[in-house]
């Protein structure tokens, strides 16, 4: 079988979406931090781009069926790497996620395993052949799932270890959930969800700062809220038309946390507005229907999944990043793709891309 | 093929297309959650912004400076910083603390003591652990903003005490505002205010206490100072001119060091304190930095009572400087006859009980027994006088009652009476109490500075002037006790004789060359006080020597008190006269220097050199 993919097939409208929410965040990372010690963190950060666009390149090039051929010991790899960080891995900012590369490059063993549970359940999604997903089907996507997650949870970091569950749903919602399955599901959630959200509320203070502390403990230095208050006022204070660039009163003192990467959105509400955040969610919505236009021009269904997986996980970064921001969803230290500073997670972006990449340029392939 | 690589199933077209709508909805969803905050609530938010970073920092202003009667700096403030403890986060505090112990070497049950002690005040309140912070404190705090975000520096105006234990009685002292002081002026004081808490630093506190500016600055989120936004100066204090000579002050000081008791120093004409002195004493600058409770308790219970100003609160017998006041009441009242005369065997007996003088002076007039200091003279004149008439001339010039020096703390004495003794004791007046009172032993209680101004007053006709330490003093109260010139020659002659005549109880060894110098001896025994009891010990008497010049109508009266330090004609008169002297030295043109050592080694311009004292001296 010849390989008729070529690089002229990439989705260069995705790729000009991406383009320019990665433009608005280097400059928002530059005004962020141009003005403290971390001042040229933006160079950084297109380097990061830069790495992330020849990644994914690279990983365009292998036929995505060949990758899936690897899934069992793509997954064994991934959860033995967890393994290894929970045991080696050293500390930063008082979780560990990092395994060393040699002093060269700190590699966090939990942004690869989003890329390895896409590929893992697309391939399990694609060899279920009926409409229907049986309990059976069900609970064993639920144990490929959660083994990852718990161990993600140990290190401890809520935030990533949340983002690989919206591959398993949305998966799940495609293969043919049955109705009943979905309901009863979707009773519990109900149901749990309001109940711990009551028994946190009745909970001591200091026991509700300890489940804050617990859920991100390298963060909240000053109580549990104060960057949350912080976030809202940036935001908030920024109005329809933001104060202007470099101009934020928030974010330049410093009092957004983390403003060059949980909290960018937060920063970029306070300088450009309203309006600006419009243009920034916008570009994201089309990021995201461009992303299911290309799962539909799938040529298989495994290429769908593959795509929806990339699709669930950018979109679920999006959604929680931009609640946290205005106060709607406790910090968890989820970042803004494309747009918060940071290697693994810019690299992930990219690597999942050309994941993309991969189904589309094979769509005509036979 | 692999199993499940194969094309027969069609991909969901609705369920991506429901994916879709829901993100769509999501995004929406997210927007109404902008707008909310951006657009509806956008000025609540604006507000809490302008707030956020903004600091009221209170800028300290400086006591007004104190100088001496010709402009020297004797009391200044300079600027210096406190480490204040942040206490609002009560668990990053709690994390903190160790390596705040450490930085600042402060020990872990000082610090955990100041916390207890704040723990009633609002959390938003900084604690005080720092005083007077070094340079390496500041640049730990500096180097630690990031990582110790509980630490914040304020910068203070410091007292500063430049000539240390010099004056150290009058000046008094700094410290921080008391509750009482608080609660009576809440609208003034603040908690940490710096007032004056002694001498001159509470006397003239309102003069001196300067009006505290503001400045607001921008701070970023770890506090460390952006820009400024506006500022509103301070007001430093009014410095306050004293009447003090800080070169006579110098030379009071080295003649007092190691000594106990007191020197005050007045420009006889006008009660303008040139010099005041008392040991033992402390050093006030101890106290502008937050003094250490052990220091402070240490100070407070030290049985030589360093804090206790001898000047103007030594409330002692004065010995035989009171004949001056018993021949003022024989002259003045006429009772007696100024010729009269009294033989002297060396002891008298009155009412049952022998009285003793120091060696038998055989007949003693009135211009004799001041010049001796015979008691057997004055047993005799007390005794024809009666208590009631000294009480009234006592009284009259000035003992027994405040002088109203500018000075807090100011002890009135006591001058024994009939009246008062069964007023306070319930009984009639002993008989026997008079011949004891007649040579200024007894009830009979003064201070240092009344001495001075009584024997001005006497020296100068009865002008009794206010003593006082501002220069631009206003509400003066000068009073009067008119003496005839009879009298005031009379008497002066006597004290002239004292230190003039060859049979004076000084024995011409504090004579000075062209200079009229005059005054009265006197050595008290303390077995009746109370000063006494508390030191539980039998002391040396007392010496005394208040002396002036010139012979009438001085220009300078000098009075000081040597504690346990026996005869008065050799503890305290030499530190008159080295006084007077550098007085006369100055105003003639020549700068005095300060005596090389303590009594007895007479400095150039004294006549006649020190014949030791051969035998007893009269009292």
């Amino acid at each position: 079988m010849k390989d008729r993919t070529r690089t002229q097939d990439f989705d260069w409208v995705l790729l000009a979406i991406v383009g320019a929410i990665n433009v608005i965040g280097v400059f928002e990372i530059y005004s962020s931090t141009h003005a403290s010690g971390m001042a040229g963190m933006q160079w950084k950060q297109l380097m990061w781009i830069g790495i992330g666009i020849a990644g994914m390149f690279l990983i365009s090039r292998i036929d995505y069926h060949t990758l899936m051929d690897q899934a069992p010991a793509l997954y064994l790899v991934g959860v033995a790497g967890l393994l290894v960080v929970l045991v080696l891995g050293f500390s930063r900012l008082g979780a560990k996620r990092w395994i060393s590369l040699g002093g060269l490059m700190n590699l966090q063993v939990s942004e690869l395993m989003k890329l390895i549970i896409i590929i893992v359940l697309a391939r399990y999604f694609a060899e279920v052949r009926t409409d229907r997903l049986t309990l059976a089907d069900l609970f064993k996507i639920g144990i490929l799932t959660l083994i990852p997650v718990v161990l993600i949870l140990k290190q401890p970091d809520l935030g990533t270890a949340m983002v690989l569950v919206p591959v398993a749903l949305v998966g799940a919602f495609f293969a043919g959930i049955q109705w009943k399955h979905a309901a009863v599901g979707l009773v519990l959630i109900a149901l749990l969800v309001p109940l711990g959200w009551n028994m946190r509320k009745h909970l001591k203070p200091y026991q509700q700062q300890r489940i804050e502390t617990f859920l991100h403990p390298e963060q909240d230095q000053r109580g549990a809220g104060y960057q949350i208050l912080q976030s809202e006022i940036a935001v908030g204070s920024g109005g329809f038309w933001g104060k202007g660039f470099g101009k934020g009163s928030q974010n330049q003192l410093g009092f957004v946390p983390v403003r060059y990467s949980d909290f960018i959105l937060a920063a970029l509400a306070e300088e450009q507005g309203f309006i600006g955040v419009c243009v920034v969610l916008l570009l994201y919505l089309g990021l995201i229907l461009r992303l299911v236009d290309n799962a539909q021009k799938a040529k298989d269904r495994a290429g769908m999944y593959v795509v929806m997986g990339v699709t669930a996980i950018l979109a679920f970064h999006v959604l929680v990043n931009a609640s946290m921001v205005i106060g709607y969803m406790p910090v968890t230290g989820i970042p803004l793709p494309l747009m918060s500073y940071g290697g693994s997670a810019t690299a992930f972006v990219f690597l999942a891309l050309g994941l993309v990449m991969n189904v589309r340029m094979r769509r005509f392939v036979n | 093929m692999p199993s499940w690589n194969f094309n027969d199933q069609k991909i969901p077209q609705s369920r991506l297309a429901i994916f879709s709508y829901l993100s769509a909805a999501f995004v929406v969803l997210l927007l109404v959650g902008f707008w909310k905050l951006q657009v509806v609530q956008s000025e609540h938010f604006a507000d809490l912004a302008d707030r956020n970073g903004i600091r009221s920092i209170p800028i300290i202003a400086p006591r007004g400076t104190m100088l001496d009667r010709e402009g020297r700096v004797l009391v200044d403030s300079y600027p210096s910083f406190s480490i204040l403890l942040l206490r609002d986060n009560p668990k990053l505090l709690e994390k903190s603390l160790p390596q705040v112990e450490e930085g600042l070497g402060i020990a872990k049950a000082d610090l955990q003591q100041q916390l207890d002690a704040a723990k009633s005040e609002p959390k938003f309140l900084p604690v005080i652990i720092k005083p007077g912070a070094s340079e390496a404190d500041i640049a730990f705090v500096e180097s630690h903003r990031a990582d110790l975000p509980v630490l914040e520096l304020m910068m203070v105006q410091r007292r500063r005490y430049p000539h240390g234990e010099m004056l150290a009685n009058t000046v008094g002292y700094v410290g921080e505002v008391s509750v009482q002081d608080m609660e009576k002026n809440p609208d003034r004081y603040r908690p940490g205010d710096i007032v004056g808490k002694a001498g001159l630093e509470k006397e003239y506190n309102d003069q001196i206490v300067g009006t505290d500016g503001m400045r607001r600055v921008v701070v970023n989120s770890v506090g460390k100072v952006m820009r400024t936004l506006d500022n509103v100066d301070a007001m430093p204090g009014k410095p306050i001119q004293l009447t003090i000579d800080e070169d006579l002050q110098q030379i009071a000081e080295t003649d007092m060091a190691n000594k106990e008791g007191a020197v005050v120093a007045m420009d006889a004409r006008t009660g303008e304190i040139l010099a005041m002195v008392s040991r033992p004493t402390f050093d006030p600058n101890d106290f502008a930095v937050r003094i250490p409770n052990q220091e402070w308790a240490q100070l407070n219970t030290d049985p030589n009572t360093p804090l206790l100003n001898r000047a103007i609160q030594a409330q002692l017998a004065p010995g035989s400087v009171f004949k001056v006041v018993m021949a003022t009441a024989m002259l003045e009242s006429k009772a007696i006859p100024a010729t009269f005369t009294a033989y002297c065997p060396g002891y008298a007996n009155f009412y049952g009980r022998t009285f003793h003088c120091d060696h038998a002076h055989g007949l003693v007039d009135l211009h004799k027994g001041i010049v001796a200091s015979c008691d057997v003279y004055f047993y005799n004149v007390g005794k024809l006088l009666g208590i009631d008439r000294i009480s009234h001339y006592a009284s009259g010039l000035g003992l027994g009652q405040r002088t109203g020096i500018d000075l807090p703390g100011e002890e009135p004495g006591l001058v024994p009476s009939e009246e008062w003794v069964e007023r306070v004791y319930h009984h009639k007046w002993y008989p026997g109490s008079t011949i004891s009172v007649s040579i200024g032993q007894g009830a009979l209680m003064t201070t240092p500075i009344q001495l001075a101004r009584m024997i001005n007053a006497v020296a100068n006709g009865g002008t009794l002037v206010q003593p006082h330490l501002l220069k631009d003093a206003t509400n003066l109260k000068v009073s009067s006790f008119p003496l005839s010139d009879d009298t005031v020659q009379q008497v002066t002659d006597g004290m002239w004789g004292v230190v003039n005549e060859p049979d004076g109880t000084t024995e011409e060894s504090v004579k000075l060359q062209n200079v009229d110098f005059s005054g009265k001896t006197g050595t008290a025994q303390v077995e009746s006080f109370d000063l006494q009891n508390k030191l539980g010990k039998k002391l040396k008497e007392n010496g005394w020597f208040v002396g002036y010049a010139p012979r009438r109508n001085p220009e300078i009266v000098v009075a000081a008190l040597v504690q346990a330090g026996g005869w008065g004609s050799t503890s305290a008169a030499p530190v008159v006269r080295d006084i007077v002297k550098a007085y006369y030295d100055k105003k003639n043109g020549r700068m005095p220097q300060p005596p090389s050592t303590a009594e007895n080694i007479p400095p150039a311009g004294v006549v006649h050199p020190a014949a030791q004292p051969s035998g007893a001296q009269p009292q």
